[in-house]
C-alpha cells in the first residue's frame, strides 16, 4: 500500500468516526465543535480528490461560517435543550430513523458504486469550450460561463436567507442594529488581531478573486475571506454592524446580482441569448461580475452572521 | 546541491513532525487547559515553524517562500491569540494581570 492510500483510508476512518460521533454528541455545542474538524477533514478529503475550489468553500464556508452560524444557534437553543430531550422519540422510532438514514445512505453508495466505467462525464465538453471564454480554471468557466443561470440564483438565494433572518426581528428593534454576533469581554489580544488581520485579509481576498479565472479560487471564497475579517472587526468592538435600515449597504447587497442580471440581459441583444457573453468580451465581464458578487456576498455573508436587528440601547449597553 | 537541499527538507520536516507529535501527547497527557496550552502552541510555533523551514528549501523564491513565511506568521499570530482567549476563559478568578506573582503565593 502507498503512503497515499494509507493516509486516504486514515483521513476516511477518522471522518466516518468524527460523523458517528457528532450524531451521538449530547449537547448541540459538542455537536458544533465536532461539526467543525468534520469541515476541515472533508477539507483534507476534498484536496485529496484534487478538487481544490470545493476545499476551499468547504473550509471557508462549510466549516468556518457555517460553524459560526451553528455555534450561534446552539448558544441559543442551549437552554432548551435538557427539555427537548426529554421528549425525544422512543428508541423505537429512533430505530426506525436510523434505518432509513442508513438505507438512504447505501442506496447513494450502491448508486455510486454502480456508475459505468468510465463514468460520465463533461469534463471534456468543458475543456474544449474553455479557451473562448478566456478563462484557465474550468472551475470558474464552468460557474459563470457554462451554468452561469446556476450561479446568478446562488448568489441570489442569500438575499431571500438575509431577508429571513432579518424578518424575525420585532418592529420596534427594526432601526437598531444587528446583535448576534458575540462580543467577549475587551482583551487587547483581541484588539490586536483585529487591527493586524484585516490588512492581510483583504490582500488574500483581493488574490483569490483575481487567480479565479486561472487557478482554484473566486468570488465565494474570497467573499467569505472579507466577511470573516469584518466580522472580526466588529466583535472587537472596532466597528458596529450596520443599522440594516441603511440604504448604502442595501445597495451594496444588490450590486452584484443586478450587474451579473444586467449583463446577462445585454447578452440576449449583444450574444443572441440570456447570459451569453459577446465575442472576446468574455473575461472582462465575468471578471467585473467577479468583482461585485464579491462585495455584494461579503456583505450578505457578514449581515447573516450579524443576526436580526435589536434595539438600538441594548446595543449600546453592550458597549 | 538537490541531494543536500532534499535532506535538509527530511530532517527538518521530520523535527517538526516530531515537535506536533509531542505537543499532541502533552494535549493528551497533561493535567490542565493551562499546561495543555502550552503543549499546543509549542506545536503550533516550532512545529510549524520547522516544517515551513523544511519546505523553503523545496520551493520557488521569492513568492512560494514569502506564502510559506506569511502562513507561518499568521499560524503564529492567531495561535498567540487563541491561547490567550482560552488562557482568559480558564484563569481563576483569584489571578490577576496586574499582579504576576499573585497566583503562586496565594498557594494555588
Amino acid at each position: 500500500m502507498s503512503v497515499g492510500l494509507i493516509s486516504d483510508v486514515v483521513l476516511i476512518l477518522l471522518v466516518l468516526s468524527l460523523a458517528v460521533w457528532i450524531t451521538i454528541a449530547r449537547t448541540a455545542y459538542r455537536a458544533v465543535v465536532g461539526f467543525v474538524a468534520y469541515g476541515l477533514l472533508m477539507t483534507l478529503l476534498w484536496v485529496r480528490l484534487a478538487a481544490l475550489d470545493v476545499a476551499m468553500t468547504e473550509a471557508a464556508l462549510g466549516s468556518g461560517l457555517t460553524g459560526i452560524l451553528l455555534f450561534a444557534a446552539a448558544a441559543r437553543l442551549a437552554p432548551f435543550e435538557a427539555a427537548e430531550r426529554a421528549r425525544a422519540p422512543a428508541p423505537a422510532l429512533r430505530l426506525l430513523i436510523g434505518l432509513l438514514c442508513t438505507l438512504v445512505a447505501a442506496g447513494l453508495a450502491a448508486v455510486v458504486l454502480w456508475l459505468p466505467e468510465p463514468a460520465p462525464t463533461l469534463a471534456p465538453l468543458v475543456a474544449e469550450h474553455l479557451p473562448p471564454t478566456g478563462l484557465r480554471n474550468p472551475v470558474t468557466g464552468v460557474l459563470l460561463a457554462h451554468r452561469a443561470i446556476d450561479t446568478l440564483l446562488e448568489s441570489m438565494v442569500l438575499l431571500p436567507a438575509l431577508i429571513g433572518v432579518w424578518s424575525v426581528a420585532a418592529d420596534a428593534d427594526w432601526s437598531g442594529r444587528p446583535g448576534s454576533l458575540p462580543r467577549p469581554p475587551a482583551s487587547d489580544a483581541l484588539t490586536l488581531l483585529a487591527r493586524i488581520l484585516p490588512p492581510f485579509g483583504v490582500l488574500v481576498a483581493i488574490h483569490l478573486v483575481w487567480i479565479g479565472a486561472d487557478e482554484p479560487g473566486g468570488k465565494f471564497q474570497a467573499a467569505a475571506v472579507l466577511a470573516a475579517m469584518w466580522v472580526l472587526v466588529m466583535m472587537a468592538g472596532l466597528q458596529q454592524p450596520p443599522a440594516v435600515v441603511s440604504r448604502g449597504w442595501r445597495g451594496l447587497l444588490v450590486v452584484g446580482a443586478s450587474l451579473f442580471i444586467a449583463i446577462g440581459i445585454a447578452g440576449i441583444w449583444l450574444a443572441d441569448a440570456f447570459l451569453a457573453y459577446p465575442k472576446g468580451l468574455a473575461k472582462p465581464l465575468i471578471i467585473a461580475i467577479e468583482v461585485a458578487l464579491t462585495g455584494s456576498v461579503a456583505v450578505a455573508l457578514a449581515l447573516l452572521l450579524s443576526g436580526p436587528p435589536t434595539r438600538a440601547h441594548r446595543c449600546e449597553a453592550g458597549r | 546541491m538537490r541531494l543536500a537541499l532534499d535532506i535538509f527538507t527530511i530532517v527538518m520536516v521530520s523535527l517538526g513532525g516530531l515537535f506536533f507529535l509531542a505537543g499532541t501527547v502533552g494535549l493528551l497527557r497533561f493535567p490542565d487547559t493551562l499546561t495543555r496550552l502550552h503543549a499546543l502552541t509549542e506545536a503550533d510555533n516550532l512545529g510549524l515553524g520547522l516544517v515551513v523551514l523544511g519546505l523553503l528549501a523545496q520551493t520557488s523564491w521569492p513568492l512560494g517562500a514569502l506564502k510559506l513565511i506569511a502562513l507561518w506568521l499568521l499560524a503564529l499570530l492567531s495561535g498567540a491569540v487563541v491561547a490567550q482567549f482560552l488562557g482568559a476563559a480558564v484563569r481563576p478568578a483569584d489571578w490577576r494581570t496586574d499582579d504576576v506573582s499573585g497566583p503562586r503565593e496565594d498557594g494555588r
